[in-house]
């Protein structure tokens, strides 16, 4: 008790900030079994389904119609706003339905999909492939990677192009390359890292000239030994720095990033680049350097596919749109010992509702559960104040006093204890001795939180409405009494009462004639 | 005496240890200056924020600002309808005070609506412009008018004056991305 107090204190009182690390928890990191193969190429599925929703920020408008024929790399639906991203076809085939409708298990709303019927032929559009990139201005760089519809493949999905424009316009000095995958299962930044340092590495230095950083480094986990090892032979001559972090859940967040690279702590409920850096996944490097040296859009991605139903779990290059079923096939599911499918890893995951659902450009791992690896929830038994979940979290919230706030649904008091800095790790629900599912009740109120503000933003804009209402009457009826005292004859009166008499009249006879009308539209 | 207490350097440390005390209630006194967030809203603008803003007056008070000067005096927190439950447990938090459910006298929880003219029939009277107290109708005299569906709050004020009642209360549709998701204790993976 004593000592987690002092640990907490060493940073208020300004000594050990790099030393102390709070909020670390290890769970059982279950990436060897997926790794034991290289990345398999995946064969091709029946259809692929693309949502409009790939990324973060507002749909894709769909530019192909039912029956178009489109090719390899050919452009399906394009960015309509800033926040928006192009979508490509990632084979060639024959677009069967532009607007299906599919409930995808993170936001249980239903986003429109282009479904695509793949031919099998492959046949791509020519693409224009640049020799020397280093030579490409940082604008033209920019667009590039705008063009291909990268976004961030970490998980977030926020578009990669935008993100660095807000980095150049706040003038970040370092670009930070995530490659940090400390969650369990998740094994596909490593796999990509071992296989192709190279292009991640060539993908880092594009986008620190795209985004005019200083320097780049790409942060690592100690524990990735055949990927620190081929960074290490190809990292000579780049300008890109290996740093290498312990292992430690969640050291990938972004936040925990930063602070163990730098040691800036990002301030509540800014980002990053508002103290100088931009954090980019190693997935969305390599994403950006196939945009601007090959000229190939955005059309698949480095999926991992994990748990012990699977016979032979591996990582596979998949197209997007490749639907979850098809890809767990290919690893030899156990239907026996399938208890139900993460998508995500096994504390960030969230459950699939439809394994018919396709991958996504931010989908990094799905993990089939089975009865041994995720038990079922044990009886939730009540909050002994034990504190275990304050000393996991690394936002350092106290998620024992946020679990109360939910419980009440005391908004306010959500708010002023930081709910919006939870990065939802799970870490605090993983440390619970008594099983409380912290994480799911934090995701709830946060949406119930998202709503509020909603209706008193709607509010407060009604009551504007209203004040306005009130102004404009009071000043008519100003106006009118203005009137009538200057005019000191009763014509004007006259003419009112008339006027007033002629409107009665006219309402009584438009009353009539409605009622005529229905009457003879009765009749006949 | 005790001459303890008058000696000079127990006098010196009183005074200074005074002086440590007045500094530190000086700048605590500045600190809150600095982040004073609510103490300049009176209390009443404070209960008039949790409230819909839609004017209907279920509440029985000529809308929503007399009904939180009410509050303020001492009137039940749950007579507001159209706010539901959200506001109830709004306002019990704000005022410390205990969560009951909606009074049944002043209405119940019902789905959100708007009002729809039926166009066809109106008869161009502006009795409806004059009753709508957010100006969320259009039309002038003699010519047809229509709602403008953004802006309504589903007051229903507009209904009564009608001379041909042709005003519909419709219920809103929901746009997807307002769908909660499962809580805490509904989640079931497949
Ligand atoms: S770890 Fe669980 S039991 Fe302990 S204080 Fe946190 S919520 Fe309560
Ligand atoms: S889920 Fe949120 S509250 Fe829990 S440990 Fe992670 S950041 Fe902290
Ligand atoms: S019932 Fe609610 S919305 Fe209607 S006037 Fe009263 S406080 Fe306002
Ligand atoms: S149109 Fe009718 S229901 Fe809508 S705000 Fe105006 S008066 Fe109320
Ligand atoms: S009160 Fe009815 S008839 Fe008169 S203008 Fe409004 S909708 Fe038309």
């Amino acid at each position: 008790m004593a000592i987690s107090w002092a640990k907490r204190a060493c940073p208020v009182l300004g000594f050990g900030k790099r030393g102390v690390k709070l909020g670390a928890i290890k769970p059982p990191p279950h990436k060897l079994e997926s790794l034991r193969s290289r990345i398999m190429p995946t064969p091709l599925p029946e259809r692929l389904v693309l949502s409009l929703q790939q990324h973060q920020g507002d749909a894709s408008i769909p530019c192909v119609e039912v029956g178009d024929k489109v090719l390899k790399f050919q452009a399906i639906a394009e960015a309509n706003s800033e926040s928006s991203l192009n979508l490509h076809a990632p084979t060639s085939g024959t677009i069967l339905s532009v607007d299906q409708s599919l409930v995808f298990s993170d936001s249980m709303t239903p986003e429109a999909c282009i479904v695509l019927e793949c031919d099998g032929a492959d046949n791509a559009l020519k693409v224009s492939t640049t020799r020397d990139y280093r030579a490409l201005e940082h604008e033209h760089l920019l667009q590039r990677i705008e063009e291909a519809g990268v976004c961030g493949m970490g998980g977030a999905g926020y578009p990669t192009a935008l993100k660095l424009r807000h980095g150049i316009s706040k003038n970040i000095d370092l670009l930070l390359i995530n490659a940090a995958e400390c969650e369990p299962y998740i094994s596909c930044d490593e796999a990509l890292l071992r296989e192709r340092a190279k292009e991640v590495i060539q993908g880092a230095e594009i986008i620190q000239a795209a985004c005019l950083a200083n320097s780049c480094q790409l942060v690592i986990e100690s524990n990735m030994n055949e990927a620190i090892d081929a960074l290490r032979s190809e990292i000579t001559g780049s300008s890109v720095q290996l740093k290498i972090v312990a292992p430690s859940y969640p050291a990938g967040d972004e936040r925990q990033i930063v602070f163990a690279a730098t040691g800036r702590e990002t301030p509540s409920s800014g980002l990053p680049i508002d103290i100088g850096v931009v954090v980019v996944n190693a997935g969305t490097a390599a994403a950006c350097l196939h945009a601007v040296s090959k000229g190939q859009p955005c059309i698949s991605r480095v999926v991992t596919l994990a748990g012990s139903p699977l016979r032979t779990p591996k990582n596979f290059d998949v197209p997007i749109g490749t639907p979850i079923s098809h890809l767990q096939t290919l690893c030899g599911m156990d239907e026996q010992s399938h208890q139900g499918t993460l998508a995500g890893g096994s504390l960030m995951g969230q459950p699939v509702l439809n394994l018919d659902l396709p991958i996504k450009k931010t989908s990094n791992c799905v993990v089939a559960m089975s009865a041994q690896e995720f038990p079922a929830q044990e009886p939730v038994l009540p909050c002994i104040r034990c504190g275990y979940c304050a000393d996991a979290c690394p936002a350092h919230l106290l998620p024992q006093q946020l679990l109360v706030f939910s419980k009440q649904q005391a908004v306010e008091a959500l708010e002023d204890h930081g709910l919006f800095d939870c990065i939802e790790c799970g870490a605090c629900a993983y440390v619970c001795p008594s099983k409380i599912p912290l994480l799911q009740y934090y995701r709830s109120s946060k949406e119930l939180m998202l709503l509020e503000a909603g209706v008193t933003a709607r509010s407060s804009h009604w009551q504007q409405r209203f004040q306005y209402f009130q102004y404009r009457r009071k000043r008519v009826n100003q106006q009118r009494a203005e009137g009538k005292q200057s005019a000191s004859d009763n014509s004007q009166q006259v003419e009112q009462e008339f006027s007033r008499d002629k409107a009665r009249e006219e309402i009584a006879a438009a009353v009539a004639r409605v009622k005529s009308k229905k009457s003879k539209n009765q009749a006949s | 005496m005790n001459p303890f207490i008058e000696n000079p350097i127990f006098l010196y440390a009183t005074g200074l240890l005074v002086a440590l005390l007045l500094l530190l209630g000086f700048l605590r006194f500045i600190s809150l200056l600095r982040t004073q967030r609510t103490y300049q809203h009176s209390i009443v603008d404070l209960i008039n924020a949790e409230l819909p803003q839609t004017q209907c007056g279920h509440c029985s008070y000529a809308g929503c600002l007399p009904y939180a000067r009410a509050i303020a005096q001492g009137e039940a927190i749950n007579k507001c309808a159209p706010g539901g439950t959200q506001t109830i447990r709004r306002l019990s938090w704000l005022l410390n005070e205990q969560r009951e459910p909606l009074d049944p006298a002043h209405g119940s929880l019902s789905p959100a609506t708007v009002a729809v003219i039926r166009e066809e029939e109106c008869i161009g009277c502006t009795k409806c412009i004059q009753a709508c107290p957010v100006d969320a109708i259009s039309g002038a005299t003699k010519l047809m008018h229509t709602v403008i569906a953004a802006e309504c709050t589903g007051c229903d004020l507009c209904v009564d004056p009608c001379p041909v009642d042709c005003i519909d209360m419709i219920e809103v549709q929901q746009p997807p991305r307002q769908w909660p998701s499962p809580g805490p204790n509904e989640l079931v993976p497949c």
